[in-house]
């Protein structure tokens, strides 16, 4: 059964992810991401990460991704992107092969297993012993983790605040009074290449 | 065929490989910050993978600030696209390169 | 009590720094008064210091206060701390003192000055370094207040800078103390390299308990003694002390005669232990130093005719007393002999810069005379000092200097000959000064018989028209200041009004000038030599000697000879002085030989060798400071430049490059982790 949910899930998740990257339209991509994270929703619930499951739902397909396509209506939906060209020499066989390079070692240390990558002794077997259930973890975050948590709940304030800031900022300033005459050609460019 | 802990740790190098490329192959700010997405639940599935196999719940905890964190960071990118895009409509990654030495 | 130390060099720096911030709002008098009332705060705290140290018991007298670690640095670690002693408090009770009476003075003296509050400002920085100088409790924290007071010399003998011979007479102090200055250094590196520490009680306590080698011993004393040539104006280095009286008598009397000059002779009594342990021919060198000084100045100051240089010159032969004494052993008689000469010098310069007031910034002794009538005050309070430093019993000079040629002849009859040579000399210059100023008749209008073309020159000069306004004195009888357009005081008017009277200068120029004058006469019980227990000064001083004073050998018939001899010579160069100045029996001819007045060509001689053979070489440093010196720090400059502009295209402003590099760095280190680990 649980390999039943796993090959599914990876599956959703891989073409989600594929779509992000692939897809020429901003808002294509924006719905494949809801497809790869309801897959790592699933393969949360398949760890009996359950709260965790909820949260990615909730938080993530249901804010995060919203506030993602609330954004590209704001600036237009039509925002396609030009796949074929690479203004960048070099910059799409250079990223491909270091990524590929790059799983290639995580696979390596993969293999490794709980062999010593760092030096230091690796543990893949049960150390605590305590099944991780809500209860446990809600007793982590609030006890172990408490300072934590009032760390992110100030660094959210404070990223509503700074995200307040940005977009007010905007509006004061004259459109026509640009600073900034590179941006205005480079801009300008890009407006022909669409 | 039992699923170990391995597989999902291959899934998860494989999503995080793929935000990584799409990071640097994309030009659309808003794509980029997706792919950014993609990696950091590439991680989060790793390390909810890591809580189960050890049967430590702080692997979930971590997840859990992760995801905080990522709100955070997208409030406050998204912020900063919109500042950008206002003036400067379309304007891709590679426009904004005003600190070219 | 004792830890009120810290107060005696704070409340000058507050003053200085209250005076930097407000000094110009201020204005006149405040400042001065401001000034003038830190510098008494700071007396006050000394007395507070020094009743708590006589509190304590003899050998208890020592007390050393840290502030903070200044200098942490590898082995090297220097505090900032104050050492309380009797020699250091000795020297801080007189320097505060006669500093407070000195800028009272000051407030007189520069009225009218446009700079009033700058004058005051570098005063205040002055009693700072100096009381640093002294009560620092290492080598270090005594060089900061060393370089200060340079500093503040320098600034105050230009304090007139817009006339060239003051600002280079400034230069030549500032340059002429550098050599000083590196011996100095070089002294505490070699300090710090063989004990480790530049504390003074680490020094003293290892000098004392015999650990430094007599050769380091000797290395360390004659360095240091380059260090008091330079600063304590001594042969070859004494050749900026006259020129030094380019400044502002107030500054003369306090920096080149009462405390600066003094340091060297603090430095070499402060470090008397290393003395001790050095080769036997170490004090002789600083004898023989000191005596020929003494002796070369006071022949200069016979032929002297501004009021100022006779008695710079003068400073400069007392200060060798002072190097002869530490160097036959007396060093309380040294120290003794600072403290009366303080007074009586300090007493000296404020009453001629009454005189030069009074004259209109006449400083030519040729057109003074007969002064006494017109000036009560200043001229009883002069002749005072006279009396003091010549050396008439029972004036404080007496005293201290008998001691020290006391000192001299059970060391070495040479040196107690020359001496006395010097004091006869002494008793003979400042009579001849005292009676061509004060006594016989005036001579104000008269022209000098030598300098008539060049004063009739002056006369016709057209800057010389703005008459006797330019420069900033008041006269008091009209009460009017002249403003000065610009404060000129080298280029002096020659021609006085037909109708001139010389006045007496205001109660804030004449209170200093009577106070000094009461330890001009009695600081000489400080330390009476009839019986051991009026050796008051001695038993006081005794903690910081560490029982290095020298023994006298001989009777109390050597006493009294001595004694006797001096007052001897002094009634003779009196005397002597009268026939040829007062009575006029005699030619002065004879005494004003032309070596004298042109300094034995030690100056022009220096300045031939540096201006000749030594342009070569300077040329050759020249060079090699902009050739290799500046062409490493430029080439290493331009090398980073170059570099910079080769990484410069690395910044290609686009993030997905900076991205990519991000992964490439990742890869590499995975794959550094991985070649490490045993797969």
């Amino acid at each position: 059964m649980e390999t039943f949910v796993f090959l599914v899930g990876a599956a959703v998740i891989l073409a989600g992810a594929l779509g992000v990257v692939l897809s020429a339209s901003a808002t294509r991509a924006a719905l494949s991401l809801i497809g790869t994270l309801f897959g790592i929703a699933v393969l949360f619930v398949a760890q009996e990460a359950h709260f965790l499951a909820a949260v990615q739902v909730i938080v993530y397909a249901g804010a995060i991704v919203v506030l993602f396509l609330f954004v590209l209506m704001l600036l237009g939906v039509d925002t396609t992107e030009d796949l074929s060209i690479e203004p960048i020499t070099a910059q799409r066989p250079a990223a491909i092969v270091a990524g590929l390079a790059f799983f290639g070692m995580v696979m390596l240390a993969l293999s490794a297993g709980a062999d010593s990558v760092t030096g230091m002794p690796g543990a893949f077997d049960p150390v605590a012993g305590t099944v991780p259930d809500i209860v446990a973890l809600g007793r982590s975050i609030f006890t172990t983790h408490v300072f934590a948590l009032e760390a992110t709940a100030l660094l959210l304030t404070i990223a509503v605040v700074g995200a307040v800031v940005l977009v007010r900022k905007a509006e004061t300033i004259d459109p026509d009074d640009d600073i900034s005459p590179q941006l205005q050609d480079a801009s300008t460019e890009d407006g022909e290449e669409a | 065929m039992v699923v170990t802990g391995t597989w999902y740790l291959v899934l998860s190098a494989m999503l995080f490989t793929i935000g990584g490329v799409g990071l640097l192959v994309r030009r659309n700010p808003l794509v980029m910050f997706m792919c950014i997405e993609l990696m950091l639940n590439a991680v989060n599935l790793s390390f909810v993978t890591f809580a189960r196999m050890l049967g430590d719940v702080d692997g979930q905890a971590v997840v859990f600030f992760v995801l905080v964190v990522a709100a955070a960071e997208v409030v406050v990118g998204l912020a900063i696209i919109v500042a950008i895009m206002r003036r400067r409509p379309r304007a891709t990654a590679d426009d904004l390169a005003l600190l070219k030495g | 009590m004792l830890e009120l130390v810290w107060l005696i060099p704070a409340l000058p720096l507050a003053g200085f720094l209250l005076l930097v911030v407000f000094g110009r709002r201020l204005g006149e008098p405040g400042a001065g008064w401001l000034a003038t009332a830190a510098m008494g705060g700071s007396f006050a705290a000394t007395l507070v210091v020094f009743l708590g140290l006589i509190d304590r018991p003899g050998d208890d007298r020592f007390f050393t206060q840290t502030l903070f670690e200044w200098v942490p640095s590898g082995d090297l670690s220097v505090d900032a701390g104050f050492l309380v002693d009797p020699l250091s408090i000795s020297f801080a009770l007189f320097i505060t003192g006669v500093a407070t009476l000195i800028h009272l003075y000051s407030i007189g003296y520069m009225h009218g000055d446009p700079n009033f509050s700058k004058f005051f400002i570098y005063l205040n920085l002055f009693a700072f370094s100096m009381l640093l100088l002294v009560l620092g409790d290492n080598l270090l924290l005594t060089f900061l207040g060393w370089e200060g007071v340079g500093t503040c010399s320098y600034l105050l003998i230009s304090f007139w800078f817009t006339d060239k011979n003051n600002a280079s007479a400034g230069k030549k102090a500032f340059v002429t103390n550098r050599i000083g200055d590196w011996g100095f250094m070089v002294a505490m590196f070699l300090v710090f390299v063989t004990i480790g520490s530049l504390s003074y009680v680490d020094l003293l306590g290892a000098a004392d308990g015999g650990q430094i080698a007599a050769v380091t011993a000797t290395g360390i004393v004659l360095l240091l003694l380059v260090g008091a040539i330079g600063k304590s104006a001594q042969v070859p280095l004494f050749v900026w002390l006259p020129d030094a009286m380019a400044g502002p008598t107030p500054v003369s009397a306090l920096i080149h005669a009462a405390t600066m000059v003094t340091a060297g002779v603090y430095l070499l009594v402060r470090v008397n232990p290393v003395i001790a342990s050095s080769f036997g021919w170490t004090p002789d060198v600083i004898a023989w130093v000191g005596v020929i000084t003494a002796l070369v100045a006071a022949t200069i100051a016979l032929a002297q005719n501004d009021i100022k240089k006779v008695l710079a010159y003068s400073t400069v032969s007392q200060l060798g007393f002072m190097f002869f004494a530490i160097g036959s052993g007396a060093y309380v008689a040294a120290v003794f002999h600072v403290i009366t000469h303080a007074f009586f010098k300090a007493l000296l310069f404020l009453g001629s810069g009454s005189v030069i007031h009074a004259m209109h910034e006449e400083q030519d002794m040729r057109r003074m005379g007969g002064l006494r009538k017109f000036l009560p005050i200043t001229s009883v309070t002069f002749i005072i000092g006279w009396l003091a430093i010549a050396g008439v019993p029972p004036f404080a000079g007496f005293w201290s200097k008998d001691e020290i040629l006391l000192y001299a002849w059970n060391n070495n009859v040479a040196i107690w000959a020359a001496g006395s040579l010097a004091a006869l000399l002494t008793a003979f210059y400042m009579s001849r000064q005292v009676f061509m100023v004060f006594f016989g008749e005036s001579r104000w209008h008269e022209p000098i018989p030598a300098e008539v073309p060049a004063a009739a020159a002056v006369a016709d000069d057209a800057t010389s028209e703005a008459g006797g306004n330019e420069d900033a004195e008041v006269d008091p009888e009209t009460g009017d200041a002249e403003p000065a357009d610009v404060p000129d005081h080298a280029e002096r008017e020659h021609a006085l009004p037909a109708d001139f009277t010389p006045h007496e200068s205001p109660w804030t120029m004449t209170l200093p000038l009577v106070v000094l004058a009461v330890p001009a006469v009695i600081a000489g019980g400080l330390n009476l030599p009839f019986t051991k227990d009026l050796h008051f000064f001695e038993h006081f001083l005794e903690p910081s000697l560490f029982g290095n004073e020298a023994v006298l050998t001989g009777g109390a018939g050597t006493k009294w000879f001595v004694a006797g001899a001096s007052i001897v010579i002094a009634l003779v160069g009196i005397l002597a002085a009268a026939a040829v100045y007062l009575k006029r029996r005699l030619s002065p001819e004879p005494f004003e030989q032309k070596a004298f007045a042109e300094g034995w060509w030690i100056d022009s001689t220096f300045a031939r060798l540096v201006g000749g053979p030594g342009t070569a070489v300077f040329n050759a440093a020249d060079w090699f400071d902009r050739t290799i010196i500046d062409g490493t720090v430029n080439g290493v400059a331009s090398g980073v430049r170059a570099g910079g502009t080769a990484l410069r295209v690395l910044q290609t402003g686009l993030a997905r490059t900076y991205a990519l590099s991000i992964v490439v760095g990742a890869v590499l280190i995975a794959a550094w982790f991985l070649t490490r680990a045993s797969l």
